[in-house]
């Protein structure tokens, strides 16, 4: 056998064989992205305009003295503060209510989780309607039980408020769907074991179950922060960062930089780039602190 | 039946048959019972309403007339039912044209990723081949990478091949996906190598080996790769927003219900047909295929 024989049969060629669109494809798309976007963001650049210049660090200096970019921080901010430890601890509970065999469970599970498979957009529509100012569902009920109105999105003060009750209840599910998992692998014996000792189900919850929740506790954390830091599809359709700039998010401004105003022919691209490469940083540092304190204090099941 | 044991125990009463079907990890220990219900309904019950309560919303919302919608307080009920809002929408719109580039992009998408991602998992799986954890370990760490960092560079990838504004835009970039290589992956490292043995012994190429044996034991990841990433396609925004710029005989459902709402914001009776046809598919491939969905939604966290 010539070594070439050989070469055409063995398991280099098989493997590479097999694996050759997806390099080629994953390599094209997402390799020679991340390294152009971090090289887009030390450039005078656009989307249109074929102009490349060097500029240093210019874009990560204006970032700075940019009181847009500021805005864009502080409302990201809030909202992920806002965001994480509702959608959690509504998940956390949602679960546990789940977590039983009684009638219509199987339409309740299924309550929770069809939010998953909207789309932000659908939701978007449903939420603008249910929260009009003039004829919105909710002002109606709320009426009713003597508050409002509210004018929701339209309100500097509330839409934020109102971004956040709408992606909670889109994101339910999922929180839901990962906490129902963990505790159907909570040992039923433990729990037997503390209550024929008399433990109460509270501090059994809090003593057992919790900490036994904790590897999904820490995904979620991580995941929903990772998320929240990202949110752009429904302040694009829903607020479009208005009002005032209220809701006016990091990933949204990066989009109006680099598309919005890049499509009319300014050269912002390396700019936005420069933007979208701090949050991925932020988002890469808090990931770490996320799991390094997570380790800490999660107890892992050997 | 440790159940069955502890609950005799505890409880001298009469046994409530559903206190022992308690699911794994919970104990259902009998107490006093002031209600002829389980009380969790209380709290369910609600929540279920809330959930449900937008979507509901919307259909009512979509049988009613223009002067129904526009009625405070709200009409709740419409009386008689206008199912001609829905052929209205379709005529008003190109609901047509949206649905089927969404159906085309959506299923060349599935389609292509489950043989690309079966095809590369079943190498890092089972072939031993130079260079198999580093090429596995840099595709993974893309997975890392949030897509806004990566949406200006790739923008101009797919505009350097010339598929802005064409459906080529939407598909090429995701024929196949990091996470379903990984998925994928991982589920045939637990399947049993003895088979596959046997047939390399008898003579059987890679290729026949992940036809034949793999890709049969392998059915419940494979649907669970397929439902996911028709939900993700079917209802991705942000990709079909940045590079379907101009041409709208390549709208997607997404971008054509977006500009749909944005050019009648104030007919929410066809607003809301149009909303709810666009969600027709996806919520009865949900109803059809639930637990794929849960199982898949259960390890698309589980790669974070």
């Amino acid at each position: 056998m010539t070594r070439f024989r050989r070469f055409l049969v063995s398991d280099h060629l098989a493997g590479w064989t097999f694996i050759l669109p997806s390099v080629v494809l994953v390599g094209l798309f997402g390799l020679v992205p991340i390294v152009w976007g971090l090289i887009l963001s030390f450039q005078k650049a656009g989307l249109i305009s074929p102009e490349r210049e060097w500029v240093g660090f210019e874009n990560y200096a204006r970032i700075l003295s940019d009181p847009k970019a500021r805005q864009a921080a502080v409302n990201t901010i809030s909202y992920t503060v806002l965001f994480v430890p509702i959608s959690i601890l509504l998940a956390l509970f949602v679960a546990h209510a789940l977590n039983r065999k009684i009638a219509l469970i199987r339409f309740y599970r299924l309550a929770v989780f069809i939010p998953v498979v909207t789309s932000t957009i659908a939701t978007g529509i449903m939420f603008l309607w249910l929260l009009d100012k003039n004829f919105g569902l909710a002002n109606w009920l709320l009426d009713r039980i003597g508050v409002g109105p509210f004018g929701f999105f339209e309100d500097p003060h509330q839409a934020m408020g109102a971004l956040v009750l709408m992606t909670v209840w889109g994101w339910l599910g999922f929180d839901t769907i990962i906490y129902l998992a963990a505790l159907q692998g909570v040992p039923q014996e433990l729990i037997e074991a503390a209550a024929i000792d008399g433990a109460s189900r509270w501090s059994s919850f809090w003593r057992i179950t919790w900490p036994m929740l904790g590897p999904a506790t820490l995904l979620l954390v991580v995941w929903s922060t990772i998320s929240a830091l990202q949110l752009f599809d429904e302040v694009f359709f829903v607020t479009k960062g208005g009002p005032l700039g209220r809701t006016s998010v990091v990933v949204f401004y990066v989009y109006r930089l680099a598309f919005e105003q890049g499509l009319g022919g300014l050269s912002l691209a390396g700019y936005a780039a420069a933007i979208a490469y701090v949050l991925f940083l932020v988002i890469l540092v808090l990931t770490l602190a996320q799991f390094w304190l997570g380790r800490r204090v999660i107890h892992y099941q050997s | 039946m440790s159940s069955i044991a502890v609950s005799t125990k505890t409880a001298p009463g009469p046994l409530d048959p559903r206190a022992l079907a308690g699911e794994t990890g919970m104990v259902e220990r009998p107490r006093r019972r002031f209600l002829p219900f389980d009380p969790w309904h209380l709290f369910l019950a609600p929540l279920a309403a809330v959930m449900l309560l937008p979507l509901v919303w919307m259909v009512v919302t979509s049988l009613e007339t223009l002067a129904q919608t526009r009625h405070f307080p709200p009409i709740l009920w419409p009386g008689r039912l206008q199912f001609g809002n829905y052929a209205e929408a379709i005529h008003k719109s190109a609901f047509g044209t949206w649905f089927w580039n969404t159906t085309v992009v959506t299923v060349t998408i599935v389609v292509s990723n489950l043989i690309f991602c079966s095809l590369a998992a079943y190498a890092f799986a089972r072939i031993r081949f130079l260079g198999r954890g580093v090429i596995y370990f840099v595709l993974l760490a893309t997975l890392m990478v949030p897509l806004q960092v990566v949406l200006i560079p790739t923008f101009l990838i797919v505009k350097d091949l010339g598929l802005i504004d064409h459906l080529g835009a939407l598909i090429v970039p995701n024929l196949v996906s990091v996470f379903g290589i990984f998925m994928l992956t991982q589920f045939f490292r637990t399947l049993p190598i003895e088979l596959e043995e046997a047939a390399r012994i008898d003579g059987a190429s890679r290729l026949t080996i992940l036809l034949r044996i793999v890709v049969p034991l392998s059915l419940p990841a494979l649907a669970t790769l397929a439902v996911i990433q028709f939900m993700w396609t079917w209802n991705d925004f942000l990709w079909p927003l940045v590079t379907i710029l101009t041409n709208q005989n390549a709208f997607t459902l997404q971008l054509g219900l977006a500009t749909f709402q944005g050019a009648h914001q104030t007919t929410w009776h066809l607003l809301a047909a149009a909303n709810i046809m666009s969600m027709l598919p996806i919520l009865v491939l949900f109803l059809a295929a639930q637990r794929f969905f849960v199982r898949g939604i259960a390890t698309q966290g589980l790669k974070g």
